[in-house]
């Protein structure tokens, strides 16, 4: 395997080829995703890739009715809301991501606590392809 | 903390103003600023010569977004004449100009400067709602920004963590945005100064003008409940949840303690001054979600220079941007204990006549919120509490002597805590 750099770029190219993959920081053990070059805990800057089983539960999440462009774009609006969260992944980062599978329309509905396993969204094709980083319940 | 933090003399405030602020489609950031600037010399009690401004630090976040227009730090000195003399701008989102009037105490404190302006400005309403929208999500993280994060999400978000973690409901909310209302109306600067009765009134009038169906609201928090009244943005957070578009400058006049009695009987003396970084949602550095770390830094930094802990604190602005802000911020900055805040707000702790006034000028939610123009606006409403100037809204029954203010950036970016004294 190519080696990459522990980027946002390299993040991006992995959800690419749908996978979900942290930094592991050498010296103390702590895990990132997205992958970071640099420890925030020890300030080691000796890193390895591994893999995430891609599996967490949602610890904050919101219903948008008024989306950024890209969201329009997608046909979200005051009537088709969508949901945004935080999901704390099983090995511990905290991640963002869409939530899909539930029903943003209701709000009250959705439980922070809820077991999630990753999904790749992919849009545009060949060169322009860029993959979202969501989560669905199990 | 290694070691108390401190600064090497002493600096005051000794003059304080701002514009209006509010939705100004036939004025210019130009034109806001010199607004300010005026009442700002104006207020020096024993007259000022602007010609002793050694230097001017100016927050502003994205005028270039906004307007289209960069480099604001020199065409705001040409503005008020202040030119050939230096000029700074400061950018840290909506916490530029805290950022200002910190720059501004390190010029004076370090020696090189003895008088300093310090300031922001910030033009918003040129753009549109879903524009503006666009470009404050500027400063958030790139991360949030992936997932479909707006800013009313972000602090939606963070309000379901809460509500999950400590039983808050939206309707525990409401009690902000009512005292916010009811405090911007007694505040003659404000962009919305009208409480939310007045609101429902103002919207049954208009009914009844047009032949409509007339609505009927049996109190305020039935109003707020009304989708119709008060529509989702991002859920929990709806309409009257967030604080709207706004245009407006501020700004203050600061030198050095030995000097600032030449000018005024009654300065107001820098005693704590903190600022932290955040990592947004995703911060690594940050265990808790419904907490920001930056604002505990800066706190812990500011009561530690100050020698003084939060129940000194007798009044504070705080970063409402939502007000699921104004519920961590008041958590964070020591207030009140982590989980509790809703409740000491929903018994009326944070009123006027409160036992610990929060947002006395209305807060962003009420007062408004141009960006780069928001954290010496906050000073200028701990300024006119401490002094006795703040009018109608004058917090009754203290003797005032000690009031802070918080302002914060993009999700908990940048947060600062600046501590003020009377005496
Ligand atoms: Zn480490």
């Amino acid at each position: 395997m190519e080696e990459r750099t522990f980027s946002d770029i390299s993040h991006g190219k992995f959800l690419n080829e749908d996978k979900l993959m942290a930094s592991k920081c050498k010296k103390c053990g702590a895990v990132f995703a997205p992958a970071r070059p640099i420890c925030p805990k020890c300030k080691s800057q000796e890193m390895e890739w591994t893999p995430m089983k891609g599996t967490g539960k949602l610890i904050a999440y919101t219903c948008i009715a008024v989306g950024p462009p890209m969201m329009i774009e997608e046909g979200y609006d005051r009537n088709n809301p969508y949901c945004s969260g935080v999901v704390q992944l099983d090995e511990g980062p905290k991640v963002c991501g869409r939530i899909e599978g539930v029903n943003p329309k209701e709000p009250e509905t959705i439980k922070v606590g809820t077991p999630l396993k990753v999904r790749f969204l992919h849009r545009g094709e060949g060169e322009n392809i860029k993959t979202y980083l969501a989560f669905k319940p199990e | 903390m290694k070691e108390k933090r401190k600064i090497g003399r002493g600096v005051c405030v000794i003059g304080a103003g701002m514009s209006k602020f509010g939705m100004f489609p036939d004025k210019d950031s130009k034109e806001l600023f010199v607004e300010s600037f005026k009442e700002t010399v104006e207020s020096v009690d024993k007259g000022f010569d602007p010609n002793d401004i050694d230097a001017l630090y100016l927050g502003n976040f994205s005028n270039d977004y906004f307007v289209h227009q960069g480099h604001w730090a020199p065409i705001i000195a040409d503005a008020i004449g202040h030119t050939p003399k230096p000029a700074t701008r400061t950018e840290c989102a909506c916490a530029a100009s805290a950022l200002a009037f910190k720059e501004g105490v390190f010029a004076i404190a370090s020696g090189f400067y003895d008088i300093v302006l310090v300031g922001g400005v910030e033009e918003m309403s040129k753009c549109n709602t879903a524009e503006v929208t666009e470009g404050l999500a500027m400063a958030a993280f790139p991360s949030e920004l992936v997932a479909g994060f707006t800013f009313p999400g972000i602090f939606g978000a963070i309000g379901s963590a809460y509500f999950a973690k400590y039983g808050c409901t939206k309707e525990d909310l409401f009690n902000i945005t009512i005292k916010s209302h009811n405090n911007a109306k007694l505040n003659p600067k404000a962009q919305l100064p009208f409480t939310i009765r007045d609101m429902m009134n103002q919207k049954i009038a208009k009914a009844k003008k047009k032949g409509r169906t007339v609505p009927f609201w049996n109190d305020e928090k039935e109003f707020l409940r009304d989708p119709k009244a008060n529509p989702v943005v991002a859920y929990p957070m709806s309409l009257y949840d967030c604080c709207p578009i706004s245009d407006g400058a501020s700004s203050m006049i600061l030198c050095s303690e030995e000097i600032a009695r030449r000018f005024t009987d009654n300065p107001l003396y820098v005693i704590g001054i903190g600022q932290g970084s955040g990592g947004g949602l995703q911060s690594p550095t940050n265990d808790n979600i419904t907490s920001l770390e930056a604002t505990r830094f800066a706190a812990a930094e500011a009561y530690s220079m100050a020698g003084l802990s939060p129940k000194d604190i007798q009044f504070s602005e705080v970063h409402d941007c939502f007000s699921m802000a104004e519920v961590i911020d008041i958590e964070d900055l020591g207030f009140f204990k982590h989980g509790e805040a809703y409740k000491a707000i929903n018994e009326g702790q944070t009123k006027l006549d409160g036992s610990m006034p929060i947002n006395t000028s209305g807060g962003l939610k009420c007062k408004g919120h141009p960006v780069g123009a928001t954290g010496t606006g906050q000073l200028h409403e701990v300024w006119e509490q401490l002094r006795g100037e703040a009018g109608e809204r004058q917090i009754p029954n203290k003797d005032l002597k000690i009031g802070a203010a918080h302002n914060l950036g993009g999700t908990g970016g940048t947060c600062t805590f600046t501590i003020l004294e009377r005496r």
